[in-house]
């Protein structure tokens, strides 16, 4: 699965890195907790979330994902997508809610940590 | 790896008054890292550690300092700050303990999950807390 896979399984915009979509990504996760995520995920390269603040996009970089995506419409400020750019972090925004957006990531085979 | 007479030093300050921009020495520190050839894995390891480290004197402490060395073989990263202090280092590392407030835990932290997960990922730690003067957590991860 590639990153722009994930905007048409999700009817998702491209917030910033147009460049990035031919991406391939292995799995996912979704979480509102960044104390979870920076916790439990080991080689996930796309985050889900409804949080929005820079230290998403931080938590991202730290575990070095390829792709965040808000959830609910979330709209995150033009110095978040900045520091995603910086990064080669794409940033994608669904209307979906979180657990209908994993699920439909899920079912297309994209994989989280445990199966 | 390279000789150790050859230490790279590194300082940042965390300002504890900007959650925004917290991240900004642990993002610092992993570009540093990646430009002395570190492996990917340490330099993981390392940015998790730092940034939970910066995350909590941000939201814990007002802030502080943080220090960065690699001697080619060991990377050791300080950070000092002058907040309340632990009162009890071994509980603060259990998982799920955090005295961390609503307002914090919708900023997406606070679950109690930081020291653990630094302590997981550091190869040592040694916390020197004293309270209302401050804390000192060293972290050491062989590259
Ligand atoms: N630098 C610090 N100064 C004072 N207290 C601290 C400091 N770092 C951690 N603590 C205390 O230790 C507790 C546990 O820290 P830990 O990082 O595990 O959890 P948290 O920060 O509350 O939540 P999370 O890390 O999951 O976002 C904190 O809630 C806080 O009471
Ligand atoms: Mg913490």
């Amino acid at each position: 699965m590639t990153i722009g896979d994930i905007q048409t399984l999700l009817g998702a915009e491209v917030l910033s890195g147009e460049d990035l979509l031919g991406q391939p990504v292995l799995s996912a996760c979704g979480s509102d907790m960044m104390s979870d995520v920076l916790a439990f995920v080991k080689e996930q390269s796309v985050l889900l979330t409804g949080l929005v603040n820079p230290q998403v996009i931080r938590t991202a970089e730290m575990m070095d994902m390829r792709c965040v995506v808000f959830v609910r419409g979330k709209k995150p400020d033009g110095a978040m997508l900045t520091l995603a750019k910086a990064h080669d972090i794409a940033v994608l925004q669904t209307p979906l809610r979180l657990y209908t957006a994993c699920g439909r990531l899920y079912a297309a085979g994209l994989k989280g940590e445990d199966g | 790896m390279s000789a150790p007479e050859h230490i790279i030093r590194e300082q940042y300050t965390v300002d504890g008054d900007d959650f925004q921009a917290a991240g900004g020495a642990s993002s610092a520190m992993k570009k540093l890292l990646r430009s002395l050839g570190v492996p990917p894995d340490a330099i993981r390891r390392a940015a998790i550690c730092m940034y939970e480290g910066e995350i909590n004197m941000v939201i814990h402490a007002n802030g502080g300092e943080a220090e960065v060395t690699f001697d080619g073989g060991v990377i050791t990263m300080t950070l000092r700050d002058t907040g309340p202090g632990i009162p009890d280092p071994e509980l603060a590392l259990r998982e799920g303990w955090s005295t961390a407030t609503d307002a914090i835990r919708d900023l997406g932290f606070g679950a109690g999950m930081g020291m653990p997960n630094m302590k997981r990922n550091a190869d040592e730690m040694t916390i020197n807390s004293v309270i209302n003067q401050g804390t000192v957590i060293v972290m050491t991860i062989r590259v």
